[in-house]
């Protein structure tokens, strides 16, 4: 009995520590995106402006848990990892608009809401891995069910977002009939589950099991700098990179992005926050340490991502694609994509 | 007066377990338009599929290994044998999703063991020979049931040692060959544990997230995270959680219909140990290399691995103060979510003892339903009640002092506290309760005469004669809620990542290697427990 009221007496000092609203300037954010990914570019902010950035990585349940919160949410910025999920934050009635010239100016106006509602902040687009040892210089996505991969090809749950979104541009384009045929047909060129992430892609093809993978752009300028150690850099050595098309149209992009929370305590911040992460400098560093394209025209792409070719985005926009999200997730259920075999 | 109090907290403790069991009901009555069809057509029978082959798969394994194990150390006497007995635990220390992840890596084409396999064989290229690969069914089957049977030989041990003496004895003398005694009578006797062993790991297995996730299996668990964030439909998610429950609820018939002959364990509970058979030469070897085997792949490989992989990692990287962090965020919420786990569970079992009445058992029973619940859907029933307190308070106190309210639970780490304390309630509740159970009555009975009140009589005689119980309770819930993923993940305030969410971001930005030394830590940590219940096991047969 005395342990536990010490206990409650330790819990309730502690809450009353970490609820007490600090005057030091802060802002917050909540993001799907791994902060890890992002923390050198808020550290930067965090060393011009001073003030300070606290995250919290919510892989799900980011709507969920600031609609919870509502007018007592501490969250300021809400930060997406796709396109998807930005748009459910805006249809959930957690942002709010913003209207700021800086922002404006950098961000073009199809990768930003006509109302700042959203903004988009860096770019990538998803790619084939192929084998050094494969004769392969271009292919387009409708190739990616042909029988010459059959048992051949990589690829994460089809279930995840950057999937998801792929399968959607697929649908929006070419219908349901013929997309569930595409579907089974990658399905059937399945090398191994649909699992792990987009890294073992390369990982696999450099093991022999596959010779073609499907990923983001930048796993591959994250393995092939040595950033994540020299095991990573031999699975790059192992595949080049190829920017498949549709058969009329471009290469699929997906950006990550940002909101301003609908009560956000520090909304100054939050939108100086923004302005900062579409700055030259910010962008530079998405390029720089993580290899994503830059939304602002001025910033320039890294050099191992440029010599993947000339980027040329898909004209289908990702407004466009987005009411067939839902469809295509169902139809990556219908197939059964996601288990391997049968 | 102090009664009631007591009465009080048990039936807290049990509305608060209800609760996010109630707030997810409440959100699955919601309007999800046709998506129910969708999901009874191709998600539940193609899930439900997948999740039933890998519970029965997991569950042949751990009983097989598990009893097995427990048999050679029970009924065997040979060098190493006491080894054997404590470090057949080991596998506990090391959390499914981190298991999943180091044989991911060890078993790769690029991996060390087909490497050599390839250098034994002459192959140069894994292009020219390589494995099948891990990630399929049979490879989360092994992984689950080499890193679960432990629970299966803790059970199954306690049996053999308790009751297989005379009945063993008996039976030699009628003249059943030793090799018939395991078959005819060791292992009928022993079902019932068996059958409660595997239903923990069988929780386990329903509760996972992560490591099916690494090896594609498609589990229910993992389409109620499907639904519910990529198809942003939480209602939906909270249906097929509830369907869910139902497969929960039948693993726990299986463990109470296996608790009906339990009375006969307690009855013998006081027999001699059985005899043990002196092996020498060839088959001293052979017991040896048959217990050291699940310990080989349950612990010593992925462990070894972590290790090779985290020196690796500071000499590339060095050390982060991120994981510093983490870890001091881990141990003082475990600690913090212990104590209370711990008092509360204390006082719930104790109410049993001294109230025998239905409502108590109810009581108690309530209270533990939480560890049937997995992390990630009792994550989602706790945020929304736990935001509803979080808002009024901070309305409250915006009304009152003019001052910004903020989020007195979710921003605390309260939230945290609460999610783990329904989560592992049921261990704290049914190890301090099998503590109690071992106090003779009489005891109460010969200090109340003496003339203490009931409070003297609790702390002079309960609980000292509880000790251990309450720290062997105390470590176990302490590595749970250490290893605690999911309902860490959605729950924890701004600037907080404890060791497993740190794990899983790495994971889940696929710098597996960043993620080693978290992981070494995690298994490290939950070593201590295995030592002592290693130890406490022994002295309690």
């Amino acid at each position: 009995m005395r342990n536990h009221i010490m206990t409650l007496g330790a819990a309730g000092i502690l809450a009353v520590a970490a609820a007490a609203p600090t005057l030091a300037q802060e802002v917050n954010i909540y993001t799907t995106r791994e902060p890890g990914l992002i923390q050198p570019i808020l550290d930067a902010f965090n060393a011009e402006t001073g003030i300070k950035v606290n995250t919290v990585f919510l892989e799900s349940g980011l709507i969920e848990r600031v609609k919870a919160e509502g007018e007592s949410s501490p969250a300021d910025l809400l930060m997406t990892v796709d396109f998807g999920a930005l748009i459910d934050l805006v249809n959930a009635g957690v942002t709010q608009p913003v209207q700021s010239e800086v922002l404006n100016a950098a961000v073009p106006a199809s990768l930003r809401d006509a109302d700042g509602q959203w903004f988009a902040l860096s770019g990538r687009a998803r790619v084939v891995y192929a084998s050094k040892e494969l004769d392969l210089d271009s292919i387009t996505y409708e190739q990616l069910d042909d029988e010459e991969f059959r048992g051949k090809l990589c690829i994460r749950s089809g279930q995840h977002p950057y999937n998801t979104a792929m399968f959607a541009a697929y649908l929006a384009k070419h219908g349901e009939e013929e997309t569930k045929t595409w579907l089974q047909g990658i399905k059937a060129n399945q090398a191994r589950a649909a699992a792990g992430g987009d890294r073992d892609g390369a990982r696999d093809i450099a093991a022999g099991l596959c010779d073609i993978a499907v990923a983001n752009s930048y796993y591959y300028g994250l393995m092939a700098s040595g950033a994540g150690g020299d095991e990573q850099k031999a699975w790059s050595d192992a595949v080049k990179v190829i920017l498949p098309t549709f058969e009329d149209g471009g290469t699929l992009v997906n950006v990550s992005g940002a909101a301003v929370a609908a009560h956000a305590p520090n909304r100054d911040e939050a939108v100086q926050l923004l302005e900062y992460l579409v700055s030259d400098e910010a962008q530079r560093l998405y390029a720089e340490a993580n290899f994503e394209y830059p939304v602002s025209a001025t910033a320039e792409v890294h050099p191992l991502i440029a010599a993947f070719g000339t980027l040329q985005p898909d004209g289908q926009s990702l407004t466009e694609v987005l009411p067939f999200r839902a469809r295509a997730s169902e139809l990556v259920d219908e197939v059964n994509f996601d288990t391997f075999g049968n | 007066m102090t009664i009631s109090l007591w009465a009080v907290v048990a039936f807290a403790a049990a509305a608060l377990a209800l609760l996010p069991i109630i707030a997810i009901a409440a959100t699955a009555v919601a309007d999800t338009g046709d998506l129910w069809g969708h999901i009874v057509q191709f998600v539940l029978p193609q899930a439900s599929w997948n999740t039933l082959v890998l519970l029965a798969g997991t569950g042949l394994i751990a009983t097989f290994v598990g009893t097995g194990a427990a048999w050679i150390v029970s009924a065997y006497d040979f060098r190493g044998r006491a080894f054997l007995e404590w470090a057949l635990l080991l596998p506990l220390a090391v959390p499914t999703y981190i298991m999943a992840y180091a044989y991911l890596d060890i078993l790769n084409p690029l991996g060390p063991v087909q490497g050599v396999l390839r250098w034994v064989l002459g192959y140069s290229s894994p292009r020219q020979f390589r494995l099948p690969d891990i990630r399929a069914m049979w490879g989360a089957i092994l992984v689950f049931g080499f890193v679960l049977y432990p629970y299966v030989y803790l059970t199954a041990r306690a049996m053999f040692l308790t009751q297989a003496a005379n009945v063993t004895e008996v039976a030699c003398v009628l003249g059943v060959p030793r090799s018939g005694i395991f078959w005819r009578v060791a292992l009928p006797l022993a079902r019932p544990a068996i059958a409660v062993g595997v239903s923990l790991a069988l929780m386990e297995v329903l509760n996972d997230v992560g490591a099916s996730q690494f090896l594609g299996v498609r589990t229910l668990t993992a389409t109620v995270y499907t639904t519910w964030v990529v198809r942003t439909d939480l209602a939906g998610a909270s249906q097929i959680a509830l369907s869910m429950l139902a497969i929960v609820l039948a693993v726990l018939m299986l463990e109470r219909w296996a608790r009906r002959n339990q009375r006969y364990a307690a009855a013998a509970q006081n027999a001699r140990q059985m005899q043990r058979q002196r092996l020498r030469g060839h088959s001293a070897v052979l017991a040896f290399a048959l217990g050291l085997a699940p310990i080989a792949i349950g612990f010593a490989g992925p462990a070894l691995y972590l290790v090779v992989a985290a020196i690796r990692r500071i000499e590339f990287a060095g050390f982060s103060s991120s994981l510093l962090r983490a870890t001091l965020n881990t141990v003082s919420v475990s600690a913090i979510a212990t104590l209370a786990i711990l008092s509360v569970g204390f006082a719930v079992a104790y109410v049993a003892r001294i109230h025998a009445a239905r409502w108590s058992a109810t009581a108690m029973r309530l209270a533990s339903i939480g560890y049937a619940v997995p992390g990630t859907v009792l994550a989602i029933g706790i945020l929304v009640p736990v935001a509803a307190v979080d808002r009024t308070l901070g309305s409250a106190w915006h009304a009152w002092t003019g001052l910004p309210g903020g989020l007195l639970l979710l921003g605390s780490g309260a939230a945290l506290v609460y999610a783990y304390s329904a989560r592992f309630m049921a261990i704290s509740v049914g190890g301090i309760e099998a503590g109690l159970s071992r106090i003779p009555p009489a005891y109460d009975h010969a200090s109340r005469t003496l003339g203490h009140p009931a409070i003297g009589t609790l702390l002079r005689v309960h609980l000292p004669l509880s000790r251990s119980s309450l720290t062997a309770a105390g470590l176990l819930v302490f590595v749970d809620c250490m290893k605690e993923l999911p309902a860490t993940l959605l729950l924890r305030p701004l600037n907080f990542e404890s060791l497993a969410t740190l794990l899983y971001g790495e994971a889940a930005r696929g710098t597996y290697e960043d993620a080693a030394l978290a992981a070494l830590i995690i298994v490290a940590i939950g070593i201590l427990p295995v030592i002592l219940l290693a130890k406490t096991s022994r002295t309690f047969r």
